[in-house]
């Protein structure tokens, strides 16, 4: 495992995870679990989604998480995010553990997620509205705020009102991270933000991520399998493969650690992830699961 | 550069006040959420709405067939229909709590949000009455203008609509505990509560006196909030009883709502709990 020396002489620690595991389903499951099966005759699948992974986030990082589809990142930003409890290990967020103090982390947190969560049926104006009111966010000019900030992630004025069920996919991840920036968290959670957007809208979200950091001191912790992404964006980078951080550390440092072995000169990040794992970013979430059981 | 708003602030308030405030203010959230849906909705709340004023019509002509004086008959099918609608109104706004967001795939969002459960269900309570008492006057009138001869000259008004606080109370605690069965069961929780629903109908004298019914379900008569609300209904606005007179059926409410809110929610919490350990929440019904 190559880890970038975190130390105890960095103290602004945003998120740090000790030794967590988290696993779904069990090979001999109770009775109340079989009952509670999808369906009658259903397998479960043991599924070891986290595998005693710790990694710390220092406060006002950009910080990504790379990893194939059914690596674990969804499962860690969840658990950070206090809608999964973990098996075993310990979370924290700006010293504050997720669960025995959850409403105060739930305060500091805000999460974009790879599907756009949103009552469809509703305006961006609407929804947002809803959310921002949840955070405690109020006032007369909230209304206004929440347009400009919609305005200015390229969401027509005009469509600021109408159903989100009309828009493109794309549009609706920009009004998930108007939704999630509007609360001006402290951790942002960004689970693959990107996916589905088309590369001018990609670059303005990655602007306004950098911008969050700027000027709201806020730290970011990305999930993706965009390469480039994570290169342009992180200032560092957590390898997941299999539930397991296999590496962490800058761009540079994690590209200076597998020019030995696959004697490139200049690697690329693919390169490095390939060295690391085994197997390319595009493998199938099957054949992840069946190999972190095995 | 792009608009960023201020940070807000991390430290929740401390003084009472101000955390009833921001718990006020997030249980609004709901109440004005759940507006826009119904609003966006409105074709589906129309459409329901006319079918639930079609099927009390039918009830109130079944009771204008029979022979006899059919005044109090048809007083009695119309405070049975109405009651009716309006705490299975309640009920099932609350039992959707989890169900709706499943549905809409906004289940992790919100219980993410730094809201806690009491402050949730009180916003869903608050826009399941509103809800109730807005569609149960549109059905009102509706019965009013085709069966003007009913007449409130001899109810007890005031004890009537004290009966039906304190019933909505009760029901709120029946919904909470429904709500807990699409956080349990993602797929067949929803339609568990249907079948609570039904029970409730079947065995609370909505259109009927419980008398009538076998003696193996009139147990879950007693068990039922429906059942003291719409026998103090009756008894306030059919014979004028007064409203100390309806203290035994307001005593059975309360106790009710007593224990069947505390205990919802403390169910809820364990289940919450149990979905975030099996991962639960994320799959959508």
């Amino acid at each position: 495992m190559i880890v970038s020396g975190i130390s105890a002489q960095h103290p602004d620690i945003a998120v740090r995870l000790d030794g967590v595991s988290k696993r779904f389903g069990s090979e001999k499951p109770s009775r109340f679990a079989r009952l509670m099966r999808r369906a009658p005759g259903e397998t479960p699948k043991l599924t070891r989604a986290l595998d005693n992974v710790s990694l710390e986030v220092r406060r006002n990082e950009i910080f990504g998480i790379l990893g194939a589809n059914g690596s674990g990142k969804s499962t860690l930003i969840r658990c950070i995010s206090t809608l999964l409890i973990a098996d075993s290990g310990r979370i924290s967020v700006f010293g504050l553990d997720v669960r025995e103090d959850e409403s105060a982390v739930k305060r500091l947190i805000n999460r974009v997620s790879v599907e756009a969560s949103f009552f469809k049926k509703l305006s961006p104006m609407e929804n947002l509205l809803y959310s921002s009111r949840l955070y405690g966010r109020g006032g007369s000019t909230l209304r206004r705020d929440i347009k400009q900030i919609l305005v200015d992630l390229g969401i027509p004025a005009e469509r600021v009102d109408m159903p989100l069920e009309t828009m493109s996919r794309g549009m609706q991840q920009k009004v998930a991270i108007a939704r999630a920036f509007l609360t001006a968290p402290v951790l942002l959670l960004l689970d693959e933000p990107t996916t589905g957007l088309d590369p001018r809208s990609k670059k303005e979200v990655q602007r306004f991520v950098q911008e969050l950091r700027e000027r709201h001191d806020a730290t970011v912790l990305i999930c993706s399998h965009d390469m480039d992404e994570a290169e342009q964006l992180c200032d560092r980078i957590a390898i997941m493969d299999g539930g397991r951080i296999v590496a962490t550390g800058t761009v540079e440092e994690l590209k200076r650690q597998v020019t030995p072995r696959t004697g490139q000169i200049d690697p690329t990040l693919e390169d490095v992830y390939m060295a690391l794992t085994g197997h390319d970013l595009k493998d199938t979430e099957e054949e992840l699961v069946v190999a972190s059981v095995a | 550069m792009a608009y960023i708003p201020s940070a807000a602030p991390t430290t929740a308030p401390r003084s009472p006040v101000a955390i009833a405030a921001r718990e006020g203010k997030a249980a609004l959230a709901f109440v004005e959420r759940n507006f826009f849906l119904t609003k966006r909705y409105w074709g589906w709340e129309a459409a329901f709405l006319v079918y639930t004023a079609a099927s009390s019509l039918s009830i109130m002509f079944i009771g204008a067939s029979q022979d006899g004086d059919t005044d109090r008959l048809i007083l009695f099918l119309a405070i049975g229909t109405l009651v009716w609608g309006y705490l299975n109104s309640v009920f099932m706004n609350v039992a959707e709590t989890i169900a709706w967001e499943r549905w809409e795939g906004t289940i992790e969002y919100t219980m993410m949000a730094p809201v806690s459960r009491i402050t949730h269900m009180v916003g869903m309570s608050l826009f399941a009455i509103l809800y109730g008492l807005v569609r149960s006057t549109v059905l009102f009138l509706v019965l009013v203008a085709l069966f003007p001869e009913m007449s409130l000259s001899a109810a007890n008004l005031p004890g009537a609509a004290l009966v039906i606080a304190v019933g909505s109370i009760s029901f709120i605690g029946f919904g909470i505990v429904g709500a807990v069965l699409p956080l349990l069961f993602p797929e067949k929780g929803e339609q568990m509560t249907f079948i609570i629903s039904s029970i409730l109908l079947l065995v609370s004298g909505v259109y009927y006196p419980v008398e009538v019914l076998p003696g193996w379900m009139q147990p879950f008569s007693a068990i039922s909030p429906a059942t003291y609300v719409l026998e103090a209904m009756r008894a306030a606005i059919l014979d004028g009883a007064a409203t100390a007179s309806l203290l035994g059926d307001l005593l059975a409410l309360s106790a009710i709502a007593i224990v069947s809110i505390p205990v919802g929610l403390a169910i809820f919490g364990y289940f919450e709990r149990y979905a975030k350990r099996t991962g639960r929440l994320k799959r959508s019904g």
